[in-house]
C-alpha cells in the first residue's frame, strides 16, 4: 500500500448529504469493467449526461478540481454498501484524503486499507473549508504525521485518527502481515475457545446433504 | 464502577483475542460467509501472498449476487456470472470451504441461508463482505459487513482488527396496527433518526414489540441497521430464537446444544446497563411505510404525500429537490396516486417464507394490474421448495406474478435483473439509492404486503384499504 504522510493541493467540495457507495461506484460498472478502471465511472449518474458526455455542472468535472487530491464531503459520505470499489474509484480519480463531518462506518474502514485518509471534523469546520475550496484557488495541506490540516488561510486544524490506523498509513504497512505476528497467541486463544465453546466449532464436522 | 453489560459487550469481550493498544483489538471470528462477488478474489489474494485460509471449516460460501433469478442462472452479463461462479467453485474447493451451489439445498442469499442453515448462532461473531451482514444480529449474533480487504484479512487470520463501537438501544413499545410489518417499523425508525443516526454504534433492538416478533421479522429489522448507519444490529436471543434453531442442519445437537443453550441464556443486556444512545419508538404511531426519495430516510406513511422541499429544514432542501427530480415526483402528490410499472418481492430484507406467506395471502384471488411486471424471488432454495410445497408459487402465478429462482436479483442490479431506466418500482429490498435497481430506476421501498397492494392496484396503495 502506498504510504500516506502529507498531501497538498486543491480540494474539491462535494457537499451533498448521504452520498452512498452505489453512486460513488455504480454496480453496472463493477460487474462490467476492469477494477483498475473504476475511477473513470465514479459518480457516473452525476458526472455524465444521458448522452454520455460530461456534465459540466458537476464539480469534479470542473477545473481545477479535476484530479484534486482532497475531497471535501457532506455528512455521512460513503453510506450504504460495503463495496470497497468506492474507495478504489476515489483513489483512481486521484483522491488521497476525504474530509467530512462523518462517514459510513464500512467506507471509513475501507479507506485506511487503500492509502486513503478519511478525516472527521465538526460540520461547521467542514463547511468553512468547503467554502474556501469552492473558489478553486485555495490550497490545503493534510499532514498525517502532525495530524493537522493547514487551510488556505494558513490556519492549522488538528484532527484525530486512531494510532493503529495512522501507523498503517504512514508506513504503508501490510495489516495481514502485522496480525500474523500474533499467530501464536491467536492459536492459543482458539485452543482455549474450542474447549470452552465446542458448539461453535461443531459445524466443521457437520454433514449436510444439499441435494 | 458498574459491571452492568450490554448484550453487545457480552459477545464482544470474550472474542477479544489480543489487545493491540490504542483502542484496537483483534476480534476472533466464529463465522465468515462468502458470496460470489468477492470470495474468489480474497481467496486468490491469500494464495498469491503465499498464505493460507486459517479456519476454512468456519467459512461458508454461496453464489447470490451475480446469479440471476432467471431459470438459466449464470448465462447473464456476457458470461461474467459464469466465470465468477467457476472461480468461486475452484477457490473454495482448493481451500476446503464449503460451497452451497446453485440449484442445491443450502444455496440462497447469504443472509437468508445463514440463519436458515443454523450457521448464524447467538453469541457468535460473524462477518461477510456485504453491508447487510447486520441481518444475522436477529439471531443474537454480533455480525457486521466488511470490505474486500477486511474479508481477505478475516480469511487469512481468523480475526479482524477492530475498535469497539458505541452502543445504542432502540426500544419499540405500543400496539402494532393491522397491516404494519417489521419492515414498516424499521423504515419508520430510519425516517425518525436518519441514515446517519446509528453511525459509529452497534444497535440493540429491544422492547415488547421486538420480543413478540418471530425470528424472521427480527432478521428484517436487523437487516436495515446499516440503513440507520449502524454496522451492527442485534436482538437478544430468547425461546423464540431457540425454537427456530433447534432443528436447523448446522445448529449444535445433543449435549452441545444444551451447552450452547446455557451460554445463550446469559445473552441479555443487564437491567442497569448503560447505552451511549437510547431511542424510543412508539410502534402504535407507525402506519404502512413507503419511501418517496433516494435515501431510506426519505419515507412517509402510505396515506401521506410527497413532501415539499421548501417546507423542509434548509440543509435538507437541495437533497430533497434532487431526489424528487430523479424520482420524477412533484411535492404534494398523494403517494397513492403514483403509478408503478415494476414490483419486486425479494432480497435479504424480505424474501423468507413468512414474507411470501403474507404476500400470497394478499395476492390470493387478485390480479396484477395491467402494465405492471411483478416478480417474487424466494431468498433461498429452501424457501423456494417450502413455498412450493405450500402452493404459494401457484397463488402468485395465478395472480400474474412471476415466480423466480433464488438470487439477490433486482435488489442491486448486479446480475442482469434490473428495473428499466425511468420505470418505477415498489420493492421489498433495502435501498432506494440512485441507480440501485438499475441505471435510471426509481425505487419505492415497502413491505411485502404493500408491494402486493401496489402490484394489484397499478399504483402505490394502502394494503389496509385494498378492495376486492
Amino acid at each position: 500500500m502506498e504510504p500516506f504522510t502529507r498531501v497538498s493541493g486543491v480540494a474539491a467540495p462535494l457537499m451533498r448529504r448521504n452520498v452512498d457507495t452505489d453512486i460513488i461506484s455504480p454496480m453496472a460498472r463493477i460487474v462490467a469493467e476492469p477494477h483498475d478502471q473504476l475511477g473513470r465511472w465514479a459518480f457516473e449518474p452525476w458526472r455524465f449526461l444521458p448522452d454520455g458526455s460530461e456534465n459540466p455542472d458537476f464539480v469534479l468535472n470542473q477545473e481545477p478540481f479535476r484530479g484534486a487530491p482532497i475531497l471535501i464531503t457532506g455528512p455521512n459520505f460513503g453510506c450504504g454498501s460495503s463495496r470497497e470499489m468506492a474507495v478504489w474509484s476515489l483513489a483512481q480519480m486521484g483522491f488521497r484524503c476525504v474530509i467530512g463531518s462523518g462517514f459510513g462506518d464500512i467506507f471509513h474502514n475501507n479507506c485506511f486499507k487503500n492509502g486513503v485518509l478519511p478525516v472527521r471534523l465538526p460540520e461547521a469546520t467542514v463547511e468553512e473549508l468547503a467554502e474556501q475550496a469552492g473558489g478553486g484557488n485555495a490550497r490545503f495541506t493534510v499532514d498525517l504525521e502532525a495530524r493537522v490540516i493547514v487551510d488556505a488561510r494558513g490556519r492549522e486544524i488538528p484532527f484525530e485518527v486512531g494510532a493503529g490506523e495512522r501507523e498503517m498509513l504512514l508506513e504503508g504497512l501490510d495489516e495481514i502481515g502485522m496480525t500474523l505476528r500474533h499467530l501464536e497467541a491467536l492459536a492459543a486463544f482458539q485452543d482455549r475457545d474450542r474447549e470452552a465453546r465446542p458448539w461453535v466449532y461443531a459445524v466443521e464436522e457437520t454433514e449436510f446433504c444439499g441435494d | 464502577m458498574s459491571q452492568a453489560k450490554t448484550l453487545f459487550d457480552k459477545i464482544w469481550e470474550p472474542h477479544v483475542a489480543a489487545d493491540l493498544g490504542g483502542g484496537s483489538i483483534l476480534l476472533h471470528l466464529d463465522r465468515v460467509l462468502l458470496h460470489d462477488m468477492n470470495s474468489s478474489r480474497s481467496l486468490d489474494d491469500i494464495k498469491q501472498a503465499g498464505r493460507t485460509v486459517r479456519n476454512p471449516g468456519l467459512a461458508f460460501a454461496t453464489p447470490d449476487h451475480l446469479v440471476s433469478s432467471a431459470t438459466d442462472r449464470v448465462s447473464v452479463l456476457g458470461g461474467i456470472a459464469e466465470r465468477q461462479l467457476a472461480a468461486m467453485r475452484k477457490s473454495c474447493a482448493r481451500d476446503g470451504i464449503r460451497l452451497f451451489d446453485v440449484g442445491r439445498l443450502g444455496q440462497g442469499i447469504v443472509h437468508v441461508i445463514g440463519p436458515e442453515l443454523g450457521l448464524s448462532l447467538p453469541g457468535t461473531t460473524l462477518v461477510c463482505g456485504d453491508s447487510h451482514t447486520c441481518t444475522h444480529g436477529g439471531m443474537g449474533a454480533l455480525a457486521f459487513g466488511i470490505g474486500s480487504s477486511e474479508l481477505t484479512h478475516a480469511l487469512a487470520t481468523g480475526v479482524l482488527v477492530q475498535r469497539k463501537p458505541k452502543r445504542m438501544r432502540v426500544r419499540f413499545d405500543g400496539a402494532v396496527s393491522r397491516g404494519v410489518t417489521p419492515k414498516d417499523l424499521i423504515l419508520y425508525t430510519i425516517g425518525q433518526i436518519g441514515t446517519a443516526g446509528g453511525v459509529g454504534h452497534a444497535v440493540e433492538y429491544a422492547g415488547p414489540v421486538i420480543e413478540a416478533l418471530p425470528v424472521e421479522g427480527r432478521l428484517t429489522i436487523c437487516n436495515l441497521s446499516i440503513e440507520l448507519g449502524a454496522r451492527v444490529g442485534m436482538i437478544a436471543p430468547d425461546e423464540t430464537t431457540y425454537e427456530y434453531l433447534a432443528d436447523k442442519p448446522f445448529a449444535p445437537k445433543g449435549a452441545l446444544w444444551q451447552q450452547a443453550l446455557s451460554a445463550w441464556r446469559r445473552l441479555r443486556s443487564d437491567g442497569d446497563a448503560v447505552f451511549d444512545a437510547e431511542v424510543e419508538v412508539d410502534a402504535s404511531a407507525v402506519s404502512p411505510q413507503i419511501t418517496w426519495g433516494t435515501s431510506p430516510e426519505m419515507v412517509v406513511g402510505v396515506d401521506g404525500r410527497v413532501p415539499d422541499p421548501d417546507r423542509a429544514p434548509a440543509e435538507k432542501r437541495a437533497g430533497m429537490a434532487a431526489a424528487l427530480d430523479y424520482m420524477g415526483l412533484r411535492p404534494g402528490t398523494p403517494m397513492q396516486e403514483i403509478a408503478v410499472q415494476r414490483v419486486f418481492i425479494g432480497s435479504c430484507t424480505n424474501s423468507r417464507l413468512s414474507d411470501l406467506r403474507e404476500a400470497a395471502a394478499v395476492a390470493k384471488g387478485r390480479k396484477v394490474a395491467a402494465g405492471v411486471t411483478a416478480w417474487v424471488v424466494p431468498g433461498s432454495e429452501a424457501v423456494k421448495r417450502a413455498a412450493e410445497a405450500e402452493g404459494l408459487d401457484r397463488v402468485f402465478l395465478e395472480a400474474g406474478f412471476e415466480w423466480r429462482q433464488p438470487s439477490c436479483s433486482m435488489c442491486l442490479a448486479s446480475n442482469g435483473d434490473r428495473v428499466p431506466p425511468g420505470e418505477r418500482s415498489v420493492s421489498t429490498s433495502n435501498r432506494n439509492f440512485v441507480g440501485r435497481q438499475g441505471p435510471g430506476a426509481r425505487t419505492h421501498l415497502a413491505s411485502p404486503v404493500m408491494a402486493v397492494a401496489a402490484a394489484v392496484s397499478g399504483h402505490i396503495a394502502d394494503v389496509r384499504t385494498l378492495e376486492g
